[in-house]
Formats: structure tokens, sequence, C-alpha cells
């Protein structure tokens, strides 16, 4: 429990720091060139690598299962532009149905 | 006199208009928080205070699914710094419309969220009445809706029979998509997930989410 919210109180504190980065404490500074692209990727690289241990993660393996079928009904919901709530709902039925039949 | 271009400076109110169409996608993602808070024993106060003083969902998420996958609280704490890093990029861009002392620019720059940042540039510049006012409008959303996920999820048997891990993963996805714009974006996506697969039979739980993030480091080729 305690760490719990060691993590709540950690998360936070630099949260805030970051935001608070831009209109706080570096006035109208840039951030350096290369540190920027760095940071760019940071996004998309972190959410790249849930989405795999979300759909493949296992209790230390991988794990191939019914969240196969519904992810990438949900994947191909978000490049045919479906909205995030409709694809996620998608891709909990077709895992939902899947886990049901097996 | 009027000149044709020019429009009435965007009130706060505005702002929260702007963000009503948004509504459902931090809505659900709120309640989908407090379920899986619950799901990983982080506890309903713990998860609802976090979205009250974190306020930023996909490192939220990606902490609690660290915790509930068997990671650390440090690898969970990694994960969702290296996600919130972004936010110094974005507090950036948008410094110079903050008005005020450091004390109001530091509270209201709380306000700054991937949808609130984004609907304050539609115009061609940053505007501060749009920031607020839809920042304001997805901090009540998602503070209120985190609490009546925890809600739900304690009274939630066992959320993955209802598919809710796999729905989980395309939230994380349709998240990533805006970001992966351009090769370089995609080639360092492409290594997260190789490292991530490669990692996930050796590495206890958490560790593969924080190494990945390594990949960055391709943003230092020129």
């Amino acid at each position: 429990m305690t760490e719990v919210w060691i993590l709540v109180a950690v998360v936070g504190v630099t949260t805030v720091l970051f935001k608070a980065a831009g209109p706080v404490f570096l006035g109208g500074r840039a951030l350096p060139a290369r540190v920027q692209s760095v940071v760019d990727l940071l996004a998309p690289v972190m959410l790249t690598a849930l989405v795999v241990t979300q759909t493949v993660g296992g209790d230390g393996e991988l794990t191939f299962d019914a969240r196969i079928p519904g992810v990438a009904a949900g994947a191909v919901a978000v490049w045919k532009r479906v909205p995030m709530v409709p694809a996620m709902v998608i891709a909990a039925v077709v895992t939902a149905l899947a886990r049901h039949l097996a | 006199m009027v000149t044709p271009e020019a429009r009435p400076a965007p009130r706060v109110r505005d702002g929260v208009r702007a963000a009503i169409p948004l509504a459902p996608g931090p809505f659900v993602f709120g309640l989908s928080f407090g379920v899986l808070a619950e799901a990983a024993g982080v506890g309903a106060v713990a998860a609802v205070v976090m979205s009250a003083t974190t306020f930023a969902g996909a490192a939220q998420f990606a902490a609690v699914s660290v915790l509930d996958a068997g990671g650390t609280a440090l690898a969970a704490i990694m994960a969702a710094v290296f996600l919130n890093a972004r936010y110094a990029a974005i507090s950036v861009s948008v410094a110079s419309i903050f008005p005020g002392g450091r004390f109001r620019r530091l509270a209201e720059s709380q306000l700054i969220v991937d949808e609130s940042w984004a609907l304050s540039g539609r115009s061609g510049r940053f505007e501060w009445p749009i920031l607020v006012g839809a920042g304001l409008l997805l901090y009540v959303l998602w503070v209120g809706s985190t609490a009546l996920g925890t809600v739900v999820g304690g009274a939630l048997e066992d959320p993955n029979a209802l598919g809710l891990d796999a729905a989980f993963a395309v939230l994380f996805l349709a998240l990533a998509v805006p970001y992966l714009r351009g090769r370089r974006a995609l080639q360092a996506a492409a290594l997260a997930a190789v490292i991530t697969l490669a990692l996930t039979p050796i590495a206890p739980g958490g560790v593969p989410i924080v190494a990945a993030a390594a990949a960055c480091l391709l943003g230092l080729r020129r």
C-alpha cells in the first residue's frame, strides 16, 4: 500500500514539474534541439511498448490468447478511423466472445 | 472599425464548449483507469488522488498496468515519468500564453493535457482561454470518471472476462497513432516493440516497458 502512495506522489510531482517547465521555469526558451528530438519519440515508444505488453504480455512469458483477435479487430477499427471508444468496445467484445467460445 | 478577418477574442467558456465533442473519450478512459486501478489493487482513494494530481491519462494507465502485470513500483514510476516527459516539450510550446505571476502559471499549466493543448492551437496560434476552458472540463470529467470507474471495478468479478485487457491495448494503440507520423517515429516504435517482445520472457514485469524507452535515443541520430 505504501508503495502505491509513493508511486502517486512521485508521478504527481514529476508531472506537475513537466507541465510547468515551459510556463514557469523556462520562460520563453526552447528545449535544446537534441533533447527535443529524443523527447518527441518518448510517447510513441512507450505507447507502442504498452500495446505489446497489453496484447501478448504474460507472467514472465509471451502469451498468445483471446486478446489477439480482439486487438486485431480494434486495430483495424483504429486504422479505419473509428473513434477510440467504439474501437475499444469492438476489441472487448471480440475478446470476450473468443474467451466464451474457447 | 472591424477588419473582415477580426473575430472576437475567445473566452474560457469557448474552451469548455470546444472540449464537449471530445468528452466521451476521456470519460471512458477515466472509467477504464478506475476499473484497472481496482483490479491492480491500487485502491479507490489512491486512484482518484492520482487522477486529481497527475491528470495525464496515458502515464497513469501505464503505471497501473505495470503494477497489474506484477511490476515493481519503481518500474511503474519510470514508465509514467518517461511517458510524461513529453509534457516538458508541450508546455514549452505554450509557455508564452500564460498570464500572471509564477503561482498562477504553475496552477494553470496543470491544465495542459494532449487534448486541451491540441484544441488551443486550432486557430493557428495557441490561445490561453481555450486551453484553460478545455482543460477544466477535461479535469472534472477525468477525476469524476475515475471515481466512477473504481466503483464499477470493485463490482466486477473479472474485468478480463469482458475483454477489457484487449480494450486497453487498443486504447494505447489509439493514443499512439497520432505520434506515429514520420519515418523516425515509426522506426523508434518498431524498435520499442522488438525490445519489449525480446525482454518479456526473461525480465521481471514492467522492465520490458521501461527498457523500451531506450528506443527514443534514435532521436539523437542526425
